[in-house]
Order: structure tokens, then sequence, then C-alpha cells
């Protein structure tokens, strides 16, 4: 290496150097206005989820406590997880016929992957993903949850 | 001979020292474990052993129907869900005989071509960071959450979407999809000139590149090495030139070959194919067809008898999906050509001779993911 060399790639390492500071002076200076990360508990008020975000498998009621689910067990065959377990009953029509009908709906979320799969399968469109995100609890069995509300019943004329 | 559950291990008559780096070790970036032999400083051997992560997922598949094993493969290449869930919806769809509608096809590119951004971004950080620079890997981090952002509001998911399925994309586009793209991409085009001026010009960054970890092309040939890592070796093999698929074969892109081989050449490839993949995108955003985003299949989808191969080019390289049918509900047999495994192969012959202190830094331009490895 001659002298001349030498004394290039001190220069020429240098101010590589230099450029890289500038950029990391730039954000230095200027970083109070751009703040991106958020510390999250304290940013919990203003969180907004996008609608779609798959947080959780849940059943929509209407306001009379009905549902739209019959309990047909589609879902339960679309997950690849054994995530859901439908149990049925035997309903009366005021015909004094049977009829097939929703009596638990249990839902381990602890084996759950959000796949979305299961909603996807509902004919009825009974079931939608929930945009929640807090799910840890103490105890594991907390998280196997009976998603038909009790008391519920199948909205008049959904098949 | 060494035992796996001694740390550190002299082998009797020579200089020569057997240490294991991981399985936990924060630069394998995951549950890799490399067992070393140095003598002084020089690496004469490394061997990787794996199996730290292995969850099956070829045997889980064969239990699972076509629509449920898809998912499985966001696990694997967790930085690249997207691109894995389209090798194994393309693999599925050659079976059935399913036409993709055009807006699908072009919806399922741009989300690949996004997630390769994501991808690469995230690994601009790590090696930054391996090779002892902090700051990249926020810069990077911030301009990946944005990509997670549009994901998240499209698919519903950030890292393991599960949204291309067989016929389709799972949801039509978010109404915001192609507004927030496209300040995505003027927000990134910027911020790629800032990477270059603070990382690749960086004397330090290129002298512990240059030079370290070289493969031949010849090398990269027989290793089995595929993507960026080969290409930094002058081999030509993007699947998306070579083999297109959806609409690969209408977009303008180049495939990015560097001949020096060695660690900086690899860096350069991907830092061009960020830009590679701006383009594409910013010809596609706005030519997106109306119509259908799903095509109409049947609830239960049962291939003929046969075998079915798709490959894709993932952010690591090449995907391959090869699927046995015997006609019934199930696969009787899923394998998964991962790139990772092939390129970490070659990672033995790439740092033989080098220092200790450069393992780490071609270790990251490898760009290895540890679960694609190890499925
Ligand atoms: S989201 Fe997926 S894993 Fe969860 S219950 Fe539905 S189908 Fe099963
Ligand atoms: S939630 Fe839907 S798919 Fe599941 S049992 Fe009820 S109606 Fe059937």
């Amino acid at each position: 290496m001659t002298l001349k060399q030498y004394f290039k790639d001190i220069f020429t390492g240098v101010k590589s150097l230099a450029t890289g500071m500038r950029v990391t002076g730039g954000y230095f200076l200027r970083h109070h206005k751009e703040k991106i990360t958020e510390q999250y508990p304290d940013n919990r008020d203003k969180l907004v989820l996008a609608e779609r975000f798959r947080g959780e498998v849940v059943m929509t009621h209407d306001d009379n406590n009905e549902h739209a689910c019959t309990g047909c067990t589609a879902c339960e065959l679309a997950c690849p997880n054994g995530t859901i377990k439908i149990i049925t009953k035997f309903d009366m029509t005021p015909e004094g016929k049977k009829k097939k009908a929703l009596d638990t709906f249990i839902y381990h979320l602890e084996l759950c992957t959000m796949c979305n799969l299961c909603v996807e399968a509902c004919p009825t469109s009974a079931i939608t993903m929930a945009p929640t995100f807090e799910h840890s609890v103490f105890d594991r069995s907390q998280l196997i949850k009976k998603l038909n509300k009790p008391g519920s019943k199948i909205r008049e004329g959904v098949e | 001979m060494y035992r796996e559950t001694d740390i550190i291990q002299t082998i009797p008559g020579t200089d020569e020292m057997v240490i294991n780096v991981g399985p936990q070790h924060p630069s394998t970036h995951g549950v890799l474990h490399l067992v070393i032999t140095i003598d002084g400083e020089t690496v004469k051997k490394v061997e990787p052993h794996l199996g730290y992560i292995h969850r099956s997922i070829e045997k889980m598949c064969e239990s699972l129907s076509y629509r449920q094993f898809i998912y499985t493969t966001s696990r694997m290449d967790y930085l690249s869900a997207h691109i894995n869930n389209h090798a194994c919806a393309l693999a599925v769809e050659q079976a059935m005989g399913i036409e993709v509608p055009l807006r699908a096809q072009y919806i399922r590119v741009v989300m690949d071509e996004l997630t390769r951004i994501a991808s690469h971004c995230l690994w601009w950080g790590s090696v930054a960071m391996d090779c002892g620079a902090v700051t990249p890997f926020f810069l990077a981090f911030r301009e990946r959450e944005m990509i997670n952002t549009i994901m998240e509001e499209t698919c519903g998911a950030r890292l393991t979407m599960n949204y291309m399925v067989p016929g389709g994309v799972m949801f039509d586009l978010h109404p915001n999809f192609q507004r927030d793209t496209k300040t995505f991409l003027a927000h990134f085009r910027s911020k790629i000139d800032e990477y270059d001026e603070l990382v690749t010009g960086n004397i330090i960054f290129q002298n512990r590149l240059k030079g370290t970890g070289y493969i031949s092309k010849a090398d990269a040939i027989s290793y089995g090495c595929t993507g960026p890592t080969a290409r930094g070796s002058g081999v030509s093999c993007d699947v998306r030139k070579w083999y297109p698929y959806e609409v690969y074969q209408q977009v303008q892109f180049d495939e990015i070959l560097e001949t020096a081989g060695d660690s900086f050449a690899r860096y350069l490839v991907r830092l061009a194919e960020l830009r590679q993949s701006i383009s594409i995108i910013e010809q596609l955003i706005d030519e997106i067809p109306a119509g259908e985003f799903q095509a109409k299949t049947k609830a239960v989808l049962k291939p003929p008898k046969g075998e079915f191969y798709s490959r894709v080019e993932t952010a690591r390289g090449e995907l391959g999906v090869y699927i046995v049918s015997e006609g019934g509900t199930t696969p009787y047999r899923i394998k998964f050509r991962s790139p990772g495994f092939s390129n970490l192969s070659a990672l033995d012959h790439m740092v033989r001779g080098q220092k200790i202190g450069d393992l780490v830094a071609i270790m990251g331009t490898l760009d290895l993911v540890i679960p694609d490895i190890d499925r």
C-alpha cells in the first residue's frame, strides 16, 4: 500500500462515518417531532385496532339475545385444531316435531390460531372475529369459553 | 469426538477446540445450534445441529384438509408468511384446476412484494446489528411497522396472515389499501437512500463484509443455494423470472445479480431487491382490476390422484411445495423445499478459514429464519 493510498483510505473512511453521523444526527435533532414509538399500557385508551383484526372468535347476539347458529358443526369441521366443540340438543317445534338446535358452543381460546377458517365456513355468519388482544388470564381453564350467551336462542327464520 | 453437553472441549494432539454456539444465542436469530471447531481464532468447521424447533409440519399436514394445511406454512418462514401461503394455494389450485380471478392475482403479487420489503427491512436491521450497529434496527422496524399496519387492515393479522386461500384471497382489499400503500412507497423511497448513507457506505460495515463468506458460483449451485444468497454469487435463479406465476410475466423488473460472491454482494442484492419490489408494486397498485377476489370452489377439496408441485420466490429463495394426492380429502404426503435449509448447508463452506468474529456477520447475510430450516 502506498502512502497516498493510506491517506486516501483514512479520508474516505472518515467521510463515510460523517455521512452516517449526519443521518443519526438529523434524527437526534428532529426526534421529538416524529416520535413513532408508543408505550403500551399508556396508549390503551386511544389504541385503534383494525376492524378486521383477528383476536378471538365471538358469536354475535342481537338485542333480543338471539344468535344465528343452527348447530350445523361446519365450523367445527373447518377448524384445523379442534378448537370448537358444538353440543346440540333437540328442540320441539310448535308443530310437535323435533328440531336440532345449538346447546353449547365451546371455544378453546388457548388452541385457536386465529386462522378465520371457521368464520369462512359458517353458512349463516353466526360467528365473527373480534379485534381484542388482551387475553392473558391466571388460569388456563378460564380460556375455555362458551360463546352462546345463557338463555339465548336462534333467531327466527334462520335455517 | 465431542459430546454436545460439553460447552468447550479441546481435541487432544492439536490446538483445536470445539465450542457450541447456540441453541440460545442471540446472534443466531433463533434456536440454531452450531458446533464450531476452531484453531485459535480461525474457524475450521461448522456443523449446524437442527431439531430444536421441529414441529413436524409436514406430518401434521397429512391429517389436515387442503384448506386447513395452508395456515401451518405461515409458521415456517414467518417473515414470508404470505409467500408461503401463496405457494400452497398455487399447488392446490394446480391440483384442482382452479382458475384464479385476475383481481386476486394482482392482490397476491402486491401482497407478496410488500412481504418481501418487510422481510428485507428486518434483515437489513438485523445484519447491521450483527455487525455492531444498533440504530439501523430501529429504522428498519419503523418501515416494517407501516407494512404491518397495512397488512393488519386488509388481512386481519400482522404476521401469520393466512390470507391466500385456494381460489384467491380471503377478503377483498380494504378501501384504504391503495392509498396507504402509495403513502408507504413514497415514504420508503426516501428512506432507502438513508439506509445507503447510514450502512452501505459505512467503512466499518464494508470492511466487515467485503471479502468474507465467499462462495463461488459453482459451489452456490452445488449446495443448492437460492434467492439472494445465490444471486450474490451470480447464479440466475429468480423463480419470478424463470417460472413466472400469477402476473409476474406482465411486470417489468430486473433480476439482481452480483458476481463478487462475498457477504457484501449478498447485502447489495437484497438492498437492490427492495427497490425492485417498490417498482413492481408501483406498476400494479393502480391497475388492480375490478371483479371477484375469490373463485367459486367446492366446500370440500378433493384433488385427483397424482403429484403436484409449485414453486415461488420467497424473500429467502425458492420455496417448493410438493403434494402427493391419493384422491382423498387430505394429502397423502406434503414436502416443503425450504430455501433456508439449503442456504444454511453452505455456511460451513463459507466460514471455513475465516475468523470466528466474522461467523455472525456471514450468517447474517444468509438471512436465516430458523423455523423455515427446521420445520
Ligand atoms: S380461527 Fe381457526 S383455529 Fe380458531 S376456531 Fe376458527 S378455525 Fe379454529
Ligand atoms: S357457528 Fe355457523 S358453522 Fe358453526 S355450528 Fe353455528 S351455524 Fe354452523
